[in-house]
Order: C-alpha cells, then structure tokens, then sequence
C-alpha cells in the first residue's frame, strides 16, 4: 500500500492532539419541511458532541433508536458533514474538506452497516464488491487486486474460490456481512466505523462476527467507533464506552468503570433493562426500568434531556444543562447534576446487578 | 378491565367460543371436559413445504402443551421451525403447506379445519403479536378505527360500543390518554406505542392464548423491557397463556416459565426456566448461551463459537440435525435420531451424549 497523501499533508497543518479521531462540539440539525415547503422545525439529531479516538483503541457508542448515534457516526464521515464543529481525524479536519480530498480519507476512514443486504450491490459479484475501494482510489493492477480480494476473503472467513463468484443473495446474513468487513478492510483503513454491525445476526453467527471484529483488531491493530444499542455486546469489543440520549453524550468513561459503577441514571436503566439468564431466571416484573418514551428532539426538554424520565430529576435539572464533567476515576465523564455516585468509592460489585 | 363493556365482552367471547367450540367439535370424544385438559395440546406437528420442486420440511413432529395462563418460551434460529409452528397453531399457514399430527385447542383438534372455521378460533381463542408494529398496523387508518374492527370481527357489538371497548382497551395497554390517541395514526406513535397498540388489537377478544412472535426483537433494551413488563402484567389480570417465540435466550429466562428450544424443526431441550438454564444438557443449547455477550464478561473476550450453520431442511439426514455442529457427536449421534425424552422431572432433552449439566453460562465450548 502506497502512503496516503492526505495524511503527510494533514500531520505537516496539524495541532498538537494524537488522538486519531477527535470531534469537537459536533452538533448536526436537519430542517423539516411542512407541506408547500414551509419550515415545520429544526431536528437536534446531535447536539454539541465532543470525544476522542486513539488510535488501536475501540469506542462504544450506546443508546436508544432516536438516540443520534447514527448521525453521529455519518457526521464523522461527511455523508452529510454536521452543521457546526469540527471532525479531525488523523491531525486534519474532514469538515468543509472537498470530494476529492474527502475520498482520499475514506481509504482510512471506512464503514460498515446494519443491513448487509442492503449495503451490498446485488447484481456484483462478491469479488467484484471487495475490489471495488480498490479500483475507485486506483490501487494495483488486475492481478494484484484480485490477489489481494482472495487474500482479505480468506482473512474474514470465506473461501475466495468457492465465494468469489457468488451474488449477495446466494450468502447468507453471516457471510454477507463478512463480505461488507472485506469491503471495509480491503483498503486497510485506521478506523473502521460500526453502525450495529451484528444486530441483524442470529445469537450463534452474531458471536462469530463479533469474534471475527476482535481477531482484525488485534492482528491489523485497528480502531473502531462501533455503535450498537446492546450493551452487553458493546462491552465485549470496547476499551471505552459513550452513552447518548437525545444527542447528547451522558457519560464516557473506560469500559470497566461504567459497567462497574454507572454514573448517570441513564446509563443504570440501560444496564438494568438487559434481560440476562444468569441474573434473573424466572425472576419478573423489573422495577428500575425507567418508564416513558424519548422526547421529541424537535422540542427536546430544556436543561438536561433525561430528566423528563430521570428518576432523580430535580429543579436544577430543568433550568441548567449539566456540562460533561469528570469523575470517579480517569477518562470517567458525566453530564449529571445528581450522579449515581460522588466517585469517591469504587465498588466491587457491579452497581447494576446490585439493585 | 372491570368496566361493565368489559364484563360483557367476556361474556359474549365466552358464550360464542363455547357454543362454536361444542357445535364444530364432533371429532372430540364424547364427554370431554375442555376445562380439565390443557389448553393447547400439539402433538407430532408435522409442516412441509413445497418450493421449486424440493420439499422443505420446516416442522418435523413437535409435541408440546400450553396451560391456562402459562408462560411458555419457544426459541432459536431463524429457520428453526418456531414461526411456522406458531402459524399452524393460528391457522395462518398459506395452502401450499402440508400440515400433519395434531393440535387441539381446549379439546378441539385444528389440523383440517376450513378457513371460515379457523377465523372463528383466531381472535377469540389465540391472537398473534408480530415483529414489527410498522407492518402490522394499516398506516391509513386511525388506530381506534382499527381496534374496533377487530373487535367488530369476531364479536356482535355496535359501532358506538366497539369504539367504547378500543378506548378501554387502549387504556389497559397503558398508552397515554387514550381517547385522544384513538384518533391518531400509526405514524403520529413510536415504535413501542406502536406495538401497544398491536397489543390491544390481540387482546381484543379476550384470548385464551397470546402469541408474541418476536415482539419486542425491534424494540429498544428500555422499550423492551417495558413492553415485557406490560404483557405480563395483562396475562395475569386476564388470566391469558402467552407463548414467546424468539431467537432471545436471555428474554427468556428472564420472562418465560417453561423454556422450548428448537434446532432444524424439532424440540431438541424443554425445561423450566430455571432449570434450562442453570442445567444445560444439550449442547446445542449451551452453544447458544455461550455466544451471548453478557455484562458479566471481561472486554475483548472471544465468545465460544460453534462453526457450520443449520442443515439444509429440504434433505433428509440420517441422525441427530445438530450432530455435524456438535462439538460432543459421537458415531451414533449421525446415525440415529435421538428421542426427546423426559430424561430429569420436568426436563426434557433429546441427546445421545448430554453435558454434564451445571450452569451453562460458564462452561467452554469447544471453538
């Protein structure tokens, strides 16, 4: 693989940050049109959301459907670039970057979806589909090509000879979304955004692909944003997980601290609503799930978002947003007036299992 | 629902089911009394069908019982057979299915009936919630609109008083004022309101027997529990069996009280939920609880896998279906079908060489 341009160009203007991915107060809106083309409201999919990728490292985004972590993830690659903030990925900022230059980063900023099915052509031949990064930034010849294609398919689990020539429709779920990963990898990209990547799989294919993700990052030593509602599985494959809510980010912190000691309520009644056979065989009727339906954010509630559901929402809570802040132990971030906790004590015992 | 509609409604359901029940049921033995047996008795189901010349057999012999007011959890794989058993118990199967065995309902067998017949049992008897409340609801019509029809289907009630009961029955799924949301449309509610509504719609008529096929697989971990939370509130105020289908072992065990696993059209584990899952015996069972992320585990642990996929249903292999995945098979295991056989009290497995047993969650499967 030659050297990539973009990045000696981005490092020789950049600022002094090593993280690889670093957005700044992200926000992105989308304007609704009534009938006749009339403004009927400003949707806040994301509000001012900040945080930091290193590279080789893994960060799990959580949240509920509504929640922007999927807007987030297509904010970061430009389809369509956010409203306002900066998106700076390996020392350059992506944001109000020309096509061209834009296409330059995708070969280390790449992505796979939810639905295989639908992110794959299916009138191309799965060859034809990994090679095709390949041929739009111009790498190799024929013939390297087509040896790197088998070589990647081989690496994700598929046999080049007997896969190569199929349809997407001839695979099944497991392997089409293997064949999206060759995609992703073909180019070998820095980071690998995920956007539920495994929610469509049944539980035994899910753990396959999911054991695939780990085996690529620790043998190509890869970054990824990996989004995923789940947090259970989130939790398998993160160094650091964020928790969004209406387009705000509620907590970030180092995968062992959150799942330990969650600091926002929110983040409790995530952990608390997962059912799980060896907490709760036979056991009914959870208490702590939190009640009530995401606010619209064409109006989202005025100070904290959660607090309209919020178990420990106060009148401070209603008048003043709370700003992420640091707590408990390193990279440990809550935007909460009322934590669960001060921070001070660390349990040994999950919190959430506690109850 | 302790309205006097409500009263009525039970009332009428109970009258017509009863009297329908006793008039179409000539094929029950004389003298048998609906109320001692159980209430959905599936023996040796078999469903086949036929596509492109070959013959999928997606259902091959299940036999299982429902109680009044059980909670029973049925799962695995797409293409396990769980759906399509749920379908013949509704009488939802398309006409190119060949369905054969048993399935009686309070006594009455359901294999062979005409549509006029099943639409009768539909509704009344069992009621079906499906995945996804986007396609179960008719997007151009109000919602109370909708109740009211299904409550006008299967019951002799007026307009004004089918409206009556949409709006009660809006209310017992607890959706926010109800008598504005009669009036909105599917696309004006979320996705969990949406399958409240679905909700209603089924236990519109008071069904014996609620089949939720996924329901809450599009659902959000909170929306989810909240929906879970709501359908066992309803089965006990209604005294209602509910049957989960789902592909979520740990859904399950959280809300079900009996436990069916299926692999490749056959029961393979039946158990309490207890019982299923802290003493696994199949292996197939225990793959499956391997491959689950749990909260418990560490970060950028690998989950045990079992490689292969399911077999091919449209041929027919000598042996246990699960044994070419099987990291225990033996010679016998490919020659020879194991039985499903009561083999503790209450657990039923069918495997020629079980594991050891204890908590399945914590035992390594072979990679």
């Amino acid at each position: 693989m030659t050297p990539n341009p973009v990045t000696e160009a981005g490092a020789a203007a950049t600022h002094s940050g090593a993280a690889l991915l670093e957005v700044r107060h992200l926000v992105q809106e989308f304007v609704l049109r009534d009938y006749g083309g009339v403004k009927g409201g400003v949707l806040q999919a994301v509000s001012d959301v900040s945080f930091e990728l290193d590279a080789g490292e893994t960060l799990g985004i959580v949240g509920e459907t509504g929640s922007g972590k999927s807007t987030l993830a297509r904010s970061v690659i430009q389809a369509p670039p956010p409203k306002r903030g900066s998106v700076i990925f390996q020392g350059k900022d992506l944001v109000g970057l020309g096509r061209r230059a834009m296409t330059s980063v995708r070969r280390d900023l790449q992505m796979v979806f939810q639905d295989p099915f639908r992110s794959l052509d299916p009138k191309w031949t799965v060859s034809r589909i990994v090679a095709e990064p390949l041929i739009a930034q111009g790498v190799g010849s024929r013939s390297e090509r087509r040896e790197r294609v088998n070589s990647l398919l081989d690496r994700v689990g598929l046999d080049p000879v007997g896969y190569g020539k199929r349809h997407p429709r001839e695979l099944s779920g497991g392997q089409a979304q293997r064949v999206a990963i060759a995609r992703a990898l073909v180019l070998e990209p820095k980071l690998i955004i995920c956007d539920e990547p495994v929610s469509s799989l049944d539980v035994l294919v899910q753990a396959q692909v999911l054991n695939l993700f780990e085996k690529l990052r620790s043998e190509l030593s890869l970054s990824y944003l990996f989004i995923a509602h789940d947090l259970a599985l989130v939790k398998q494959v993160s160094d650091r997980v964020a928790v969004m809510y209406l387009g705000k980010l509620c907590e970030v912190g180092p995968v062992r601290a959150i799942y330990r000691q969650p600091l926002h309520p929110y983040t409790l009644a995530l952990l608390t609503s997962i059912p799980s056979p060896a907490r709760s065989a036979g056991k009914r009727g959870t208490s702590s799930v939190i009640s009530g339906e995401l606010p619209s954010p064409l109006d989202p509630p005025s100070g904290c978002r959660f607090r309209t559901r919020c178990p420990r929402a106060q009148e401070r809570c209603a008048a003043e947003a709370p700003e992420l802040r640091s707590l408990g132990g390193e990279g440990h971030l809550v935007a909460c007036h009322f934590p669960l906790s001060d921070g001070s004590r660390t349990s040994a015992e999950p919190a959430a299992v506690r109850r | 629902m302790t309205g006097p509609l409500g009263q009525r409604v039970r009332q009428l359901a109970a009258t017509s089911a009863g009297a329908s029940s006793a008039a179409r049921d000539e094929s029950a033995p004389a003298g048998s009394n609906p109320g001692a047996s159980p209430l959905l008795e599936v023996s040796d189901l078999r469903v086949r069908f036929r596509s492109r010349g070959s013959v999928v057999n997606a259902v091959q012999g299940v036999s299982f019982t429902v109680e009044p007011g059980q909670t029973l959890a049925i799962i695995g794989e797409s293409g396990s057979g769980k759906t399509v058993s749920a379908y013949a118990i509704m009488g939802l199967l398309p006409r190119t299915a060949h369905v054969s065995g048993s399935i009686r309902f309070r006594g009455v067998q359901l294999v062979g009936r005409s549509e006029k017949e099943l639409q009768d049992h539909r509704g009344r008897n069992a009621a079906m919630v499906f995945q996804d409340p986007e396609r179960s609801l008719n997007p151009t019509m109000r919602i109370g609109t909708q109740i009211a029809e299904a409550i006008r289907c299967h019951l002799p009630l007026d307009r004004k008083e089918a409206n009556e009961r949409a709006v009660e029955l809006l209310r017992l799924v607890r959706l926010p004022t109800p008598e504005r949301r009669f009036y909105e449309y599917p696309h004006q509610l979320s996705g969990g309101m949406r399958q409240r509504v679905v909700i209603a719609i089924a236990l519109a008529c008071e069904p014996r027997l609620l089949i939720a096929d996924e329901a809450t697989t599009a659902l959000d971990v909170t929306t989810q529990a909240q929906i879970m939370d709501l359908l066992l509130d309803l089965q006990q105020e209604l005294g209602t069996a509910l049957m989960m289908i789902s592909h979520d072992l740990a859904l399950a065990a959280s809300y079900a009280e009996e436990v069916i696993v299926m692999y490749a059209g056959r029961i393979v584990e039946r158990a309490a939920a207890e019982d299923l899952f802290g003493n696994v015996r199949m292996p197939y069972t225990r793959a499956l609880l391997n491959a689950i992320p749990r909260i418990e585990l560490e970060p950028h642990v690998l989950l045990p896998v079992i490689g292969g996929r399911p077999p091919d249903l449209s041929t027919v292999v000598p042996g246990c279906s699960f044994a070419p995945r099987c990291p225990d098979a033996q010679q016998d295991c490919r020659q020879e079908i194991p039985p499903l056989e009561e083999q503790e009290i209450g657990h039923w497995w069918a495997c020629w060489h079980p594991c050891e047993g204890g908590q399945g969650g914590q035992k390594e499967a072979a990679p």
